[in-house]
Protein backbone atom coordinates (compact mmCIF):
# COMPACT_ATOMS: atom_id res chain seq x y z
CA UNK A 1 0.00 0.00 0.00
CA UNK A 2 1.27 3.26 -0.94
CA UNK A 3 -0.26 6.38 0.81
CA UNK A 4 -1.69 9.30 -1.55
CA UNK A 5 -0.11 11.61 -2.95
CA UNK A 6 -0.19 14.97 -0.80
CA UNK A 7 -2.34 17.34 -1.51
CA UNK A 8 -0.66 21.08 -2.72
CA UNK A 9 -2.40 24.79 -2.83
CA UNK A 10 -4.18 25.04 -6.04
CA UNK A 11 -2.72 28.80 -5.98
CA UNK A 12 -3.45 32.04 -7.04
CA UNK A 13 -3.09 30.78 -11.43
CA UNK A 14 -5.48 27.88 -11.13
CA UNK A 15 -7.82 30.06 -14.00
CA UNK A 16 -5.59 28.77 -16.40
CA UNK A 17 -7.57 25.46 -16.58
CA UNK A 18 -10.92 27.54 -16.13
CA UNK A 19 -13.22 27.10 -18.15
CA UNK A 20 -16.00 29.46 -17.47
CA UNK A 21 -19.13 27.78 -19.58
CA UNK A 22 -18.45 24.82 -16.94
CA UNK A 23 -20.32 26.77 -14.70
CA UNK A 24 -23.71 26.42 -16.88
CA UNK A 25 -23.95 22.54 -16.29
CA UNK A 26 -27.57 23.20 -18.72
CA UNK A 27 -25.58 24.75 -21.47
CA UNK A 28 -27.03 24.23 -24.73
CA UNK A 29 -23.55 22.41 -26.25
CA UNK A 30 -22.72 20.87 -23.19
CA UNK A 31 -23.21 17.09 -22.02
CA UNK A 32 -26.58 17.97 -20.35
CA UNK A 33 -28.75 19.84 -23.20
CA UNK A 34 -32.11 18.76 -22.69
CA UNK A 35 -31.53 17.07 -19.46
CA UNK A 36 -35.22 16.84 -18.08
CA UNK A 37 -35.28 17.94 -14.60
CA UNK A 38 -36.14 21.59 -12.36
CA UNK A 39 -33.81 24.23 -13.57
CA UNK A 40 -32.09 25.80 -10.72
CA UNK A 41 -29.17 28.62 -9.83
CA UNK A 42 -27.09 28.07 -6.72
CA UNK A 43 -25.10 31.17 -5.65
CA UNK A 44 -23.02 32.04 -3.42
CA UNK A 45 -20.55 34.27 -1.98
CA UNK A 46 -16.89 32.95 -0.16
CA UNK A 47 -15.20 34.87 3.13
CA UNK A 48 -12.57 34.40 4.69
CA UNK A 49 -11.65 34.77 8.57
CA UNK A 50 -11.78 38.35 8.32
CA UNK A 51 -15.14 38.34 6.54
CA UNK A 52 -12.95 39.71 3.41
CA UNK A 53 -14.39 38.24 -0.07
CA UNK A 54 -12.05 35.42 -1.89
CA UNK A 55 -12.30 36.45 -4.90
CA UNK A 56 -9.86 33.90 -6.42
CA UNK A 57 -11.40 30.71 -5.39
CA UNK A 58 -11.66 27.21 -8.15
CA UNK A 59 -15.67 26.24 -6.88
CA UNK A 60 -16.47 22.70 -7.94
CA UNK A 61 -20.08 20.89 -7.56
CA UNK A 62 -21.01 17.51 -7.66
CA UNK A 63 -24.37 15.90 -7.79
CA UNK A 64 -27.10 13.83 -8.84
CA UNK A 65 -29.63 13.87 -11.47
CA UNK A 66 -33.59 14.87 -11.29
CA UNK A 67 -34.00 11.40 -9.84
CA UNK A 68 -31.30 11.31 -7.36
CA UNK A 69 -28.55 9.18 -9.72
CA UNK A 70 -25.27 9.27 -10.62
CA UNK A 71 -25.82 6.71 -13.45
CA UNK A 72 -28.10 8.04 -15.50
CA UNK A 73 -25.63 9.91 -18.23
CA UNK A 74 -26.36 13.02 -16.40
CA UNK A 75 -23.03 14.78 -16.27
CA UNK A 76 -23.08 16.42 -12.54
CA UNK A 77 -20.01 18.22 -12.51
CA UNK A 78 -19.55 21.61 -13.09
CA UNK A 79 -16.67 24.24 -11.99
CA UNK A 80 -16.35 28.37 -11.87
CA UNK A 81 -14.33 30.79 -10.13
CA UNK A 82 -15.36 33.38 -7.86
CA UNK A 83 -15.47 36.75 -9.02
CA UNK A 84 -14.09 40.23 -7.74
CA UNK A 85 -17.19 39.53 -5.13
CA UNK A 86 -16.49 36.74 -4.22
CA UNK A 87 -19.22 34.86 -5.49
CA UNK A 88 -19.71 31.55 -7.40
CA UNK A 89 -22.62 30.76 -9.21
CA UNK A 90 -23.68 27.42 -11.20
CA UNK A 91 -26.93 26.97 -13.37
CA UNK A 92 -27.96 23.13 -12.92
CA UNK A 93 -30.83 20.64 -12.01
CA UNK A 94 -32.01 20.48 -8.73
CA UNK A 95 -30.71 16.84 -7.39
CA UNK A 96 -33.37 14.50 -6.22
CA UNK A 97 -32.90 12.25 -3.31
CA UNK A 98 -29.86 9.74 -3.09
CA UNK A 99 -29.44 6.52 -1.72
CA UNK A 100 -27.81 6.57 1.91
CA UNK A 101 -26.39 4.41 4.35
CA UNK A 102 -28.22 1.06 4.95
CA UNK A 103 -31.37 1.24 3.30
CA UNK A 104 -31.78 5.00 4.48
CA UNK A 105 -32.76 8.16 2.06
CA UNK A 106 -30.32 11.55 2.09
CA UNK A 107 -31.73 14.31 1.21
CA UNK A 108 -31.28 16.03 -2.05
CA UNK A 109 -27.71 17.73 -1.71
CA UNK A 110 -25.03 19.15 -4.38
CA UNK A 111 -20.95 19.11 -2.82
CA UNK A 112 -19.58 21.48 -3.17
CA UNK A 113 -15.54 21.77 -3.55
CA UNK A 114 -13.24 24.66 -2.81
CA UNK A 115 -9.58 24.83 -3.75
CA UNK A 116 -7.66 28.35 -3.34
CA UNK A 117 -4.48 30.40 -2.69
CA UNK A 118 -4.18 29.61 0.85
CA UNK A 119 -5.96 26.09 0.99
CA UNK A 120 -3.04 23.51 1.28
CA UNK A 121 -6.23 21.18 0.32
CA UNK A 122 -9.58 21.29 -1.14
CA UNK A 123 -12.57 21.41 1.05
CA UNK A 124 -15.60 19.78 0.66
CA UNK A 125 -18.85 20.62 1.85
CA UNK A 126 -22.52 20.28 0.69
CA UNK A 127 -25.57 22.81 -0.52
CA UNK A 128 -28.79 20.92 1.34
CA UNK A 129 -31.98 23.00 0.09
CA UNK A 130 -34.15 24.33 3.20
CA UNK A 131 -37.50 23.41 3.64
CA UNK A 132 -36.97 19.93 2.36
CA UNK A 133 -39.00 17.46 4.53
CA UNK A 134 -36.21 15.24 3.66
CA UNK A 135 -33.85 16.98 5.77
CA UNK A 136 -34.99 15.53 8.92
CA UNK A 137 -33.64 12.06 8.04
CA UNK A 138 -30.42 12.99 6.08
CA UNK A 139 -27.85 10.70 7.72
CA UNK A 140 -24.91 13.17 7.13
CA UNK A 141 -26.64 16.10 8.09
CA UNK A 142 -27.34 14.20 11.23
CA UNK A 143 -23.59 14.02 12.29
CA UNK A 144 -23.14 17.80 12.42
CA UNK A 145 -23.81 19.50 15.26
CA UNK A 146 -27.42 21.37 15.03
CA UNK A 147 -25.98 24.72 16.16
CA UNK A 148 -24.01 24.47 12.64
CA UNK A 149 -26.40 22.38 10.08
CA UNK A 150 -27.65 25.90 9.04
CA UNK A 151 -23.79 26.61 6.92
CA UNK A 152 -25.20 23.65 4.94
CA UNK A 153 -28.81 24.68 3.88
CA UNK A 154 -28.71 26.59 0.86
CA UNK A 155 -31.63 28.98 0.96
CA UNK A 156 -34.29 29.95 -1.67
CA UNK A 157 -34.16 33.45 -2.80
CA UNK A 158 -36.55 33.47 -5.16
CA UNK A 159 -38.38 30.63 -7.60
CA UNK A 160 -35.00 28.95 -8.56
CA UNK A 161 -32.49 31.08 -6.60
CA UNK A 162 -30.88 29.22 -4.32
CA UNK A 163 -28.13 31.15 -2.18
CA UNK A 164 -25.47 29.50 0.20
CA UNK A 165 -22.51 31.81 1.39
CA UNK A 166 -19.93 29.71 2.37
CA UNK A 167 -17.66 31.47 5.47
CA UNK A 168 -13.51 29.64 5.56
CA UNK A 169 -13.22 30.46 8.85
CA UNK A 170 -14.12 32.27 11.83
CA UNK A 171 -17.64 33.20 12.75
CA UNK A 172 -20.21 31.46 11.30
CA UNK A 173 -17.43 29.39 9.51
CA UNK A 174 -19.42 26.30 7.65
CA UNK A 175 -19.17 22.62 8.52
CA UNK A 176 -16.87 21.09 6.21
CA UNK A 177 -17.16 17.03 5.71
CA UNK A 178 -14.04 14.56 5.11
CA UNK A 179 -15.57 10.88 3.93
CA UNK B 1 -28.99 -2.16 -1.89
CA UNK B 2 -25.43 -2.51 -0.66
CA UNK B 3 -23.14 0.40 0.39
CA UNK B 4 -20.45 1.83 -0.84
CA UNK B 5 -16.48 0.71 0.07
CA UNK B 6 -15.30 3.01 2.25
CA UNK B 7 -12.30 5.01 1.66
CA UNK B 8 -9.58 4.77 3.94
CA UNK B 9 -8.71 7.20 6.21
CA UNK B 10 -5.96 9.57 5.55
CA UNK B 11 -2.85 8.10 6.91
CA UNK B 12 -0.76 10.16 9.24
CA UNK B 13 1.69 12.74 7.47
CA UNK B 14 0.69 11.77 4.54
CA UNK B 15 -1.25 15.25 3.78
CA UNK B 16 -0.77 18.85 4.73
CA UNK B 17 -2.05 20.86 7.42
CA UNK B 18 -4.24 23.40 6.07
CA UNK B 19 -3.27 25.63 8.87
CA UNK B 20 0.38 26.06 7.91
CA UNK B 21 1.89 29.42 9.16
CA UNK B 22 5.24 29.56 6.97
CA UNK B 23 2.80 29.61 4.41
CA UNK B 24 1.03 33.11 4.60
CA UNK B 25 -2.00 33.39 2.91
CA UNK B 26 -3.12 29.90 4.87
CA UNK B 27 -3.76 32.45 7.69
CA UNK B 28 -7.20 33.38 7.02
CA UNK B 29 -8.17 30.63 4.83
CA UNK B 30 -8.32 27.30 6.49
CA UNK B 31 -11.10 25.88 8.41
CA UNK B 32 -10.68 26.62 12.41
CA UNK B 33 -12.82 23.39 13.06
CA UNK B 34 -11.90 20.07 12.17
CA UNK B 35 -14.08 18.56 9.46
CA UNK B 36 -17.00 16.30 10.41
CA UNK B 37 -16.41 12.87 9.49
CA UNK B 38 -18.74 11.42 7.08
CA UNK B 39 -19.87 7.62 5.86
CA UNK B 40 -18.74 7.16 2.67
CA UNK B 41 -22.05 7.20 0.98
CA UNK B 42 -23.05 6.92 -2.94
CA UNK B 43 -22.18 10.84 -3.69
CA UNK B 44 -18.60 10.34 -2.60
CA UNK B 45 -17.81 7.38 -3.86
CA UNK B 46 -19.20 8.42 -7.65
CA UNK B 47 -17.22 10.83 -9.98
CA UNK B 48 -18.13 12.36 -13.27
CA UNK B 49 -17.29 10.36 -16.09
CA UNK B 50 -14.82 12.86 -18.02
CA UNK B 51 -13.97 10.52 -21.15
CA UNK B 52 -16.34 12.23 -23.50
CA UNK B 53 -16.16 14.35 -26.16
CA UNK B 54 -16.63 17.41 -24.10
CA UNK B 55 -12.93 16.99 -22.24
CA UNK B 56 -11.13 16.70 -25.26
CA UNK B 57 -7.32 15.98 -24.51
CA UNK B 58 -4.82 18.47 -25.52
CA UNK B 59 -1.28 16.88 -24.29
CA UNK B 60 1.49 19.09 -26.30
CA UNK B 61 1.99 22.02 -24.16
CA UNK B 62 5.34 22.50 -26.10
CA UNK B 63 4.04 24.26 -29.70
CA UNK B 64 1.14 26.79 -30.52
CA UNK B 65 0.42 26.68 -34.25
CA UNK B 66 3.49 24.69 -35.15
CA UNK B 67 5.76 26.93 -33.55
CA UNK B 68 7.99 25.86 -30.40
CA UNK B 69 8.09 27.27 -27.11
CA UNK B 70 11.33 28.71 -25.47
CA UNK B 71 13.12 26.25 -23.28
CA UNK B 72 14.05 22.85 -21.97
CA UNK B 73 11.51 20.52 -24.01
CA UNK B 74 10.72 18.29 -21.83
CA UNK B 75 8.00 15.00 -21.38
CA UNK B 76 5.74 13.93 -18.23
CA UNK B 77 4.61 11.02 -17.69
CA UNK B 78 3.47 8.63 -14.85
CA UNK B 79 0.74 6.04 -13.91
CA UNK B 80 -2.16 7.37 -11.38
CA UNK B 81 -2.70 4.18 -9.03
CA UNK B 82 -4.93 4.44 -5.93
CA UNK B 83 -3.49 3.47 -2.59
CA UNK B 84 -3.88 -0.24 -3.03
CA UNK B 85 -1.90 -0.18 -6.22
CA UNK B 86 -4.92 -0.44 -8.36
CA UNK B 87 -4.64 1.51 -11.57
CA UNK B 88 -7.27 4.60 -12.10
CA UNK B 89 -8.44 4.11 -15.71
CA UNK B 90 -10.40 7.09 -17.31
CA UNK B 91 -9.34 9.68 -14.65
CA UNK B 92 -8.75 13.61 -15.81
CA UNK B 93 -5.56 14.87 -15.08
CA UNK B 94 -5.29 18.29 -15.81
CA UNK B 95 -2.29 20.45 -15.25
CA UNK B 96 -0.83 23.95 -15.65
CA UNK B 97 2.15 26.13 -15.41
CA UNK B 98 4.83 28.39 -15.85
CA UNK B 99 6.91 29.12 -19.03
CA UNK B 100 10.75 28.89 -19.58
CA UNK B 101 10.92 31.95 -17.72
CA UNK B 102 8.73 31.76 -14.68
CA UNK B 103 5.47 33.61 -16.05
CA UNK B 104 2.19 32.35 -16.34
CA UNK B 105 -0.17 32.94 -19.16
CA UNK B 106 -2.70 34.45 -16.51
CA UNK B 107 -3.99 38.32 -16.33
CA UNK B 108 -3.25 38.73 -12.83
CA UNK B 109 0.74 37.58 -12.98
CA UNK B 110 2.72 40.50 -11.95
CA UNK B 111 6.08 38.95 -12.59
CA UNK B 112 7.88 40.87 -15.43
CA UNK B 113 9.68 37.70 -16.92
CA UNK B 114 8.95 37.76 -20.68
CA UNK B 115 5.92 35.89 -22.09
CA UNK B 116 6.00 33.23 -24.66
CA UNK B 117 3.63 33.34 -27.37
CA UNK B 118 4.00 30.12 -28.20
CA UNK B 119 3.54 28.45 -24.69
CA UNK B 120 0.30 28.71 -23.42
CA UNK B 121 0.75 26.46 -20.16
CA UNK B 122 -2.23 24.32 -19.80
CA UNK B 123 -3.26 20.26 -20.67
CA UNK B 124 -5.89 17.99 -19.69
CA UNK B 125 -5.69 14.27 -20.85
CA UNK B 126 -7.37 11.39 -19.75
CA UNK B 127 -5.54 8.35 -18.04
CA UNK B 128 -5.64 5.19 -20.07
CA UNK B 129 -6.61 1.40 -18.98
CA UNK B 130 -3.35 1.08 -17.39
CA UNK B 131 -3.65 4.56 -15.27
CA UNK B 132 -0.67 5.98 -17.81
CA UNK B 133 -0.77 10.22 -19.03
CA UNK B 134 2.04 11.72 -20.86
CA UNK B 135 2.59 15.15 -21.53
CA UNK B 136 4.93 16.98 -23.71
CA UNK B 137 5.38 20.38 -22.16
CA UNK B 138 8.46 22.88 -21.27
CA UNK B 139 10.54 23.24 -17.67
CA UNK B 140 9.01 25.71 -16.18
CA UNK B 141 11.03 28.64 -14.25
CA UNK B 142 11.27 29.51 -10.84
CA UNK B 143 9.21 32.33 -9.92
CA UNK B 144 9.43 34.66 -7.47
CA UNK B 145 5.63 35.05 -4.84
CA UNK B 146 5.37 37.57 -1.79
CA UNK B 147 5.54 35.04 1.16
CA UNK B 148 7.98 34.98 4.12
CA UNK B 149 11.57 33.19 3.00
CA UNK B 150 13.85 33.39 0.04
CA UNK B 151 10.75 35.01 -2.05
CA UNK B 152 11.00 32.35 -5.00
CA UNK B 153 8.78 29.16 -5.39
CA UNK B 154 11.01 26.59 -7.17
CA UNK B 155 9.93 25.21 -10.82
CA UNK B 156 6.83 23.23 -10.32
CA UNK B 157 3.72 21.81 -12.50
CA UNK B 158 -0.01 22.11 -10.87
CA UNK B 159 -1.84 19.17 -11.32
CA UNK B 160 -5.30 18.40 -10.74
CA UNK B 161 -6.70 15.24 -10.73
CA UNK B 162 -10.43 13.79 -10.76
CA UNK B 163 -10.63 10.15 -10.13
CA UNK B 164 -13.61 7.35 -9.69
CA UNK B 165 -15.09 9.00 -6.56
CA UNK B 166 -15.76 12.59 -5.89
CA UNK B 167 -14.07 11.81 -2.28
CA UNK B 168 -10.52 11.06 -4.57
CA UNK B 169 -10.15 14.81 -5.64
CA UNK B 170 -6.99 15.98 -5.63
CA UNK B 171 -4.64 19.48 -6.61
CA UNK B 172 -1.26 18.42 -6.31
CA UNK B 173 2.05 20.10 -7.72
CA UNK B 174 4.76 17.89 -9.43
CA UNK B 175 8.81 19.25 -8.75
CA UNK B 176 11.75 18.46 -10.12
CA UNK B 177 14.70 16.89 -8.63
CA UNK B 178 17.55 18.42 -7.15
CA UNK B 179 16.24 21.82 -7.76
CA UNK B 180 17.53 24.03 -4.60
CA UNK B 181 14.69 25.79 -3.94
CA UNK B 182 13.00 22.54 -2.53
CA UNK B 183 14.63 22.82 0.80
CA UNK B 184 13.08 26.41 1.42
CA UNK B 185 9.46 26.31 -0.09
CA UNK B 186 6.81 27.01 2.55
CA UNK B 187 4.44 24.56 0.21
CA UNK B 188 6.47 22.01 -0.94
CA UNK B 189 7.72 21.47 2.81
CA UNK B 190 4.37 22.01 4.63
CA UNK B 191 3.30 18.93 1.97
CA UNK B 192 3.57 16.25 4.56
CA UNK B 193 5.81 14.12 6.08
CA UNK B 194 9.58 13.32 4.29
CA UNK B 195 8.05 10.57 2.30
CA UNK B 196 5.33 12.66 1.30
CA UNK B 197 7.29 15.04 0.09
CA UNK B 198 9.58 12.56 -1.31
CA UNK B 199 6.36 11.53 -3.51
CA UNK B 200 6.24 14.89 -4.89
CA UNK B 201 9.23 15.09 -6.65
CA UNK B 202 9.53 13.58 -10.47
CA UNK B 203 12.31 10.86 -11.32
CA UNK B 204 14.66 11.43 -14.34
CA UNK B 205 13.47 9.01 -16.61
CA UNK B 206 15.75 7.72 -19.42
CA UNK B 207 13.20 5.76 -20.78
CA UNK B 208 10.86 8.56 -21.36
CA UNK B 209 14.11 10.26 -22.99
CA UNK B 210 14.10 11.32 -26.90
CA UNK B 211 17.57 11.78 -27.22
CA UNK B 212 18.30 15.22 -29.32
CA UNK B 213 14.54 16.41 -28.49
CA UNK B 214 13.13 15.87 -24.64
CA UNK B 215 14.22 15.35 -21.29
CA UNK B 216 11.75 12.68 -19.57
CA UNK B 217 10.37 12.83 -16.12
CA UNK B 218 8.01 10.26 -14.37
CA UNK B 219 5.83 11.95 -12.05
CA UNK B 220 3.49 8.89 -10.13
CA UNK B 221 0.50 9.88 -8.73
CA UNK B 222 -1.57 7.91 -6.02
CA UNK B 223 -4.88 8.50 -5.69
CA UNK B 224 -7.21 7.33 -2.10
CA UNK B 225 -8.16 3.74 -2.06
CA UNK B 226 -10.91 2.08 -0.55
CA UNK B 227 -10.84 0.03 2.24
CA UNK B 228 -9.63 -3.57 1.78
CA UNK B 229 -12.65 -4.94 3.83
CA UNK B 230 -15.86 -3.86 2.60
CA UNK B 231 -18.20 -3.62 5.40
CA UNK B 232 -21.52 -5.64 4.86
CA UNK B 233 -23.39 -4.09 7.96
CA UNK B 234 -22.41 -0.61 8.29
FE1 LIG C 1 2.53 27.90 -9.53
Amino acid sequence: MTDATASQTAGPFWHMIDFPEWADLLRADGPNAGAAGERIILTGRITDGDGAVVPDAMVEIWQADADGRYDSGFHGFGRCATDGDGVYRFVTLKPGAVPGPGNGTQAPHIVIAIFARGLMAGVMTRAYFSGDARLGDDPVLALVPQARRATLLARQQKSGLWRLDIRLQGEGETVFLAA
Amino acid sequence: MSDPIPYRPIAAGSQPPLDLPSYRSTGKRHPMAAPVHIPTTLTEASAPNFATPWYAPHTNLSVVDGKAAMGERIIVAGRVTDENGRPVPNAMVEVWQANASGRYHHARDQHDAPLDPNFLGRGRVITDAEGQYRFTSIRPGAYPWRNPGPGWRPQHIHFGLHGTGFAQRLITQMYFPGDPLLVMDAVFLGGGDEAARERLVAVLDPELMQPDWALGYRFDIVLRGRAATPFENA
